[in-house]
């Protein structure tokens, strides 16, 4: 088997070796009953790669791309041009098969590369310090959530209508076992975020105002305000960004005065991946340091005094304190952190500030040719790349009836929000640097056949 | 010493390169990078500004004037950014050679043989990272309609299937991100499932040589953990865990095989003592490459495992994520399991969420994650699995054991195995630093194995045995690797039992010296900051 490199006389020679007649005599101490005597039934055996790529790709083509069809997807993952140079580099088997970076001395490039990747988060953030990453946006955000609770040693956490439902519902997961109460409230459908009603629920019972900026809706909203009325009741502004790609246009949640922001960098390097691997980011001021979970890559010298990088700060964790660790986790996001910070290097200063500007003037070149459509009205006051279209009818069966035209045109709330009657109309519509001219007529007359 | 925009540093004295004699402190192949923040700029860019004019139409030439042009009316609402990001760019060129020169300074299995015990650095094979990239897996958005991911959703339907077969469990959980994610999946089901129960219990009982993310997620998830102890022979105690059982245990979690690597024969009689108590066991599956095809863990009764597809199953390391942790589940724990999952319903598959659940998986406890799961991962431990196959997944364990009892018996003589007389190991071979002679400790071992060109064992794990050293070479050496490996640890074995104090120094031939990892701890620097940045932050 071509990933089994032992011949049965190395067998022979390595069971003399050991002093047993046969493979199955090492595993003496599985009691009988529990050992299987062959191989599992009603599996098949094994396949060579031509057959194993047969099948697949033929699974594979069951499946509607992004790049064959218009693509209009957004809330929370985002298809945008990742340069050929990005996978290449991640493919290199001195990144992709090596190991978190315990032994140093021979993972300079890893810690190296991370120690750069937290500098690029902090900064777009507009944060003091970054992690490693973590496994996505959602985890990155109870994550958040946790830590306010440890530094204000408070538990209600308001979080915003405005927060990705699939967030909201991880921390409502999450909350029931640690005891934190949420405060949750629906979107409406309305031109503005719900920052001024966030506003007045700070009291000082809170922990944290979780927000997500733009929010699920793409409304933008600043935080200056919010933040300072956070800070005044002693609790901490925790800021969610689901598209990074925003902050090449508009101001950085950190500046603004967030003390905590999170999100998901799967807009940068990573690929849509049908929701998964992605990258959760992570960052927030010097002097909370100690609280943040997750890796942190850090400078030091070695013995002869050059500069290297080791992970740093591990008494946080749990291969250290076990039971008393500021989280349980373990892996970060490794190679997706790498992808996005070498997209984030090829694209630069210039480059991030190139691509927001043409994800903005296609989203608006777009928002107004949708509604030029009778009966389709834009929600939005404000928007980077995304936008919600309120309908004259339910999106959900609108999208469906899209895509069995090969149109892929957007996230219906219906999907994300069953059953709320209030948002039942609300198309999210994601416009990316991938939209053509072509892409956003096709939209126009599909979204107008699927409502005739 | 400074840098000049090429990166090299400028001459002369104090500089590392009065140590190597080269003027560029480079030794050959051996190429020093600077950061990217020394060497980029934020006017350079790696990608074309045609691409970001108005919308093209599709195949059309590219806008002749290039570069920002007026928008066709701004809607931000106010918030234009107005201070720059603070980000270096670099062409495609540096960037390419940047990223290379740093990837030259990593380990990795594709080097040679990577004995992390526990860590299963088994060969990743590249056709699945080609299936991987297949358009309709990688290119496919969470929330497109089902009807246009179906291919997708079989895939994950048919992993799903597989892990369950060759677990002989009754349901699995695909959505945790990683090992440690599908431990919390796996302890909130078992809280989920008690709380229905009416049944509110406080504790649960870990192995003192348990990983630390067991302790972690127990205590995350408001649970008491209490340590059982390991007998002499490596096990857990069952005497020791018996007596403790009560109402008040919630679960126990063990590893199996265990972190010594050896199996706990009494897995089946601890899970029908447990249960017998009131209470659920959950298996740390990390292990699973020992046993996979060979042993089902259902059939020793446990209720919840995860599996980490990152070991067994080769998704790539990735020099340390992202992981996948599927959780497979009894009966008992199958109602509660998290949102969302995929069901087949006629021959349509679906994706049973939130909205779906209340019909009749009113019980799970919740949704752990956006979206759907590491479905990157999941092509790719399909393509691996699809591969072996039954039969072959079966001479995976076997090889793997094989393999590491080798390792074991060959060392025997100049290492000492705290269990190598109780019989065979699993996947792993285990030894302490007993016999170092004149102060020096497993760390300085390691160090040693640097310099043979090796990655070094698990090192301090288990903490059941002293200066311990976990060896897992993995199905994937041959026999000349294993040798060879053996060669390199049996002669810094005999250094270190000598008491050789040159293995202080090691290594002295990889990129990097011993680093002062207290001096990174005691005073902090996670980000790059220029030399403005610096002095204004002191």
């Amino acid at each position: 088997m071509r990933y089994l490199p032992l011949a049965e006389a190395d067998r022979a020679e390595m069971l003399r070796a050991v002093g047993a007649a046969s493979v199955e005599e090492l595993f003496v101490d599985v009691p009988g009953a529990a050992r299987l005597s062959a191989k599992i039934a009603g599996l098949p055996d094994h396949a060579s790669e031509m057959a194993v790529e047969r099948e697949l790709t033929a699974m594979s083509r069951k499946n509607l791309p992004a790049s064959v069809a218009p693509f209009f997807l957004g809330c929370g993952a985002y298809k945008h041009h990742i340069p050929a140079s990005v996978d290449h580099l991640i493919q290199r088997g001195e990144f992709l098969t090596s190991y978190t970076p315990y032994q140093p001395e021979i993972a300079q490039g890893t810690l190296q590369a991370l120690f750069e990747f937290q500098t690029q988060v902090a900064r777009l953030y507009g944060c003091d310090v970054a992690n490693a990453s973590m496994y996505d946006g959602s985890t990155a955000c109870w994550e958040a959530i946790g830590m306010a609770r440890r530094i204000t040693r408070r538990g209600k956490a308001i979080l915003s209508a405005g927060l990705h439902p699939h967030y909201v519902s991880v921390a409502r997961t999450m909350a029931r076992f640690t005891g934190d109460q949420l405060v949750i409230s629906l979107p409406d459908l309305t031109s503005e975020p719900d920052t001024a009603s966030l506003l007045d629920r700070v009291d000082s019972e809170t922990s944290c105002v979780v927000v997500q900026y733009p929010d699920i809706l793409g409304r933008i909203g600043d935080l200056s305000e919010l933040a300072e009325r956070c800070h005044s009741a002693g609790a901490l502004l925790i800021a969610v960004v689901t598209e990074p790609v925003a902050l090449g246009a508009i101001r950085s949640p950190g500046e603004m005065g967030a003390d905590i922001v999170v999100g998901e960098g799967q807009s940068i390097g990573v690929g849509l991946n049908f929701g998964g691997p992605y990258v959760g980011l992570f960052a927030t001021r010097d002097k909370y340091v100690r609280q943040m979970p997750g890796r942190l890559a850090g400078e030091t010298v070695d013995a002869e005094g050059k500069r290297g990088f080791v992970l740093t700060l591990s008494t946080r964790e749990q291969h250290i304190r076990r039971e008393k660790a500021t989280s349980n986790i373990c892996t970060n996001s490794g190679l997706c952190a790498l992808a996005f910070s070498i997209h984030m290097t090829l694209l630069g200063e210039r480059g991030m500030r190139l691509l927001a500007q043409a994800n903005h003037r296609r989203a608006v070149e777009a928002a107004e040719a949708l509604t030029r459509l009778p009966g389709v009205e834009l929600v939005n006051e404000s928007f980077f790349n995304e936008f919600t279209l309120r309908l004259p009818r339910e999106a959900r069966p609108v999208v469906r009836a899209m895509a069995e035209k090969d149109v892929l045109g957007g996230v219906s709330l219906g999907r994300l929000y069953p059953g709320e009657a209030s948002l039942a109309n609300g198309l999210v519509v994601a416009v990316t640097e991938i939209v053509t001219e072509d892409d956003i007529a096709a939209l126009g007359s599909a979204l107008e056949e699927a409502l005739a | 010493m400074s840098m000049n925009r090429e990166g090299r540093p400028t001459r002369p004295e104090g500089s590392a390169a009065a140590e190597t004699g080269t003027w560029t402190g480079n030794r050959a192949l051996m190429l020093e990078e600077p950061l990217l923040f020394e060497i980029g700029d934020a006017e350079t860019t790696g990608v074309d500004f045609e691409d970001y004019g108005s919308p093209a139409k599709a195949g059309a030439q590219p806008a002749a004037d290039s570069g920002p042009r007026p928008s066709p009316g701004s809607r931000l609402g106010g918030m234009a950014r107005n201070r720059p990001i603070g980000l270096a760019g670099l062409s495609e060129p540096q960037a390419v050679r940047h990223y290379t020169r740093l990837s030259r300074q990593n380990y990795a299995i594709d080097l040679g043989l990577f004995p992390l015990g526990s860590c299963t650095m088994k060969h990743n094979p590249r056709l699945c990272e080609k299936m991987a990239r297949l358009p309709g897996f990688a290119d496919i958005h969470p929330l497109q309609p089902i009807d246009t991911v179906q291919g997708a959703l079989e895939l994950i339907a048919e992993l799903a299937g597989w892990l369950v077969k060759l677990t002989g469990m009754h349901s699995v959980a695909m959505s945790p991100k990683a090992g440690a994610h599908g431990e919390l999946c796996g302890l909130l089901a078992i809280r989920a499932a008690l709380e229905a129960r009416g049944d509110a219990r406080e504790v649960i009982l870990v192995p003192e040589s348990a990983h630390g993310t067991n302790p972690a997620t127990a205590a995350f998830v408001g649970y008491r953990v209490e340590s059982i102890p390991a007998d002499p022979r490596g096990r857990v105690d069952f005497e020791a865990l018996k007596s403790r059982l009560g109402p008040d245990v919630a679960a126990v979690m063990i590893t199996n095989p265990n972190t010594c690597g050896l199996f706990e024969p009494d897995m089946t009689a601890i899970s029908e003592a447990v249960h017998a108590a009131g209470g659920l066991v959950y298996c740390d599956g990390a292990n699973f490459n020992a046993i996979v095809g060979r042993v089902r863990p259902g059939d020793l009764g446990i209720d919840a495992m995860h599996i980490n597809l990152h070991k067994t199953f080769s998704t790539p390391h990735g020099g340390g994520g992202p992981g996948s942790g599927p959780v497979v589940f009894s009966e008992a724990l199958t109602p509660f399991a998290p949102l969302p999952f995929v069901e087949k319903q006629g021959d349509q598959y679906v994706l049973v969420e939130e909205e779906t659940a209340g019909e009749h998986h009113g019980q799970s406890f919740g949704r752990m994650v956006a979206f759907h799961g590491q479905m990157g991962m999941f092509s790719r431990a399909l393509a691996y699995i699809l591969s072996h196959g039954a039969d072959g997944l079966r001479q995976v364990s076997g090889d793997a054991v094989l393999n590491a009892n080798y390792v074991l018996r060959q060392l025997q003589d100049v290492l000492d195995a705290p269990f190598g007389d109780s019989g065979p190991c699993m996947h792993e071979a285990l030894f302490s630093d007993k016999g170092f002679a004149g102060g020096l400790t497993t760390l300085d071992l390691a160090k040693g194995l640097i310099d043979e060109g090796y990655h070094p064992m698990t090192m301090y794990f288990p903490l059941v045995v002293h200066g311990a050293m976990l060896v897992e070479p993995t199905e994937t050496e041959s026999k000349a690797a294993l040798d060879e490996f053996v060669g390199a640890l049996r002669s810094v074995a005999e250094r270190a039992k000598a008491g050789d104090q040159s293995l202080k120094d090691a290594p002295v031939h990889a990129p990097r010296r011993r680093l002062d990892e207290t001096m990174a701890a005691r005073k902090p620097v996670l980000v790059w900051k220029d030399a403005d940045e610096a002095q204004a932050a002191e």
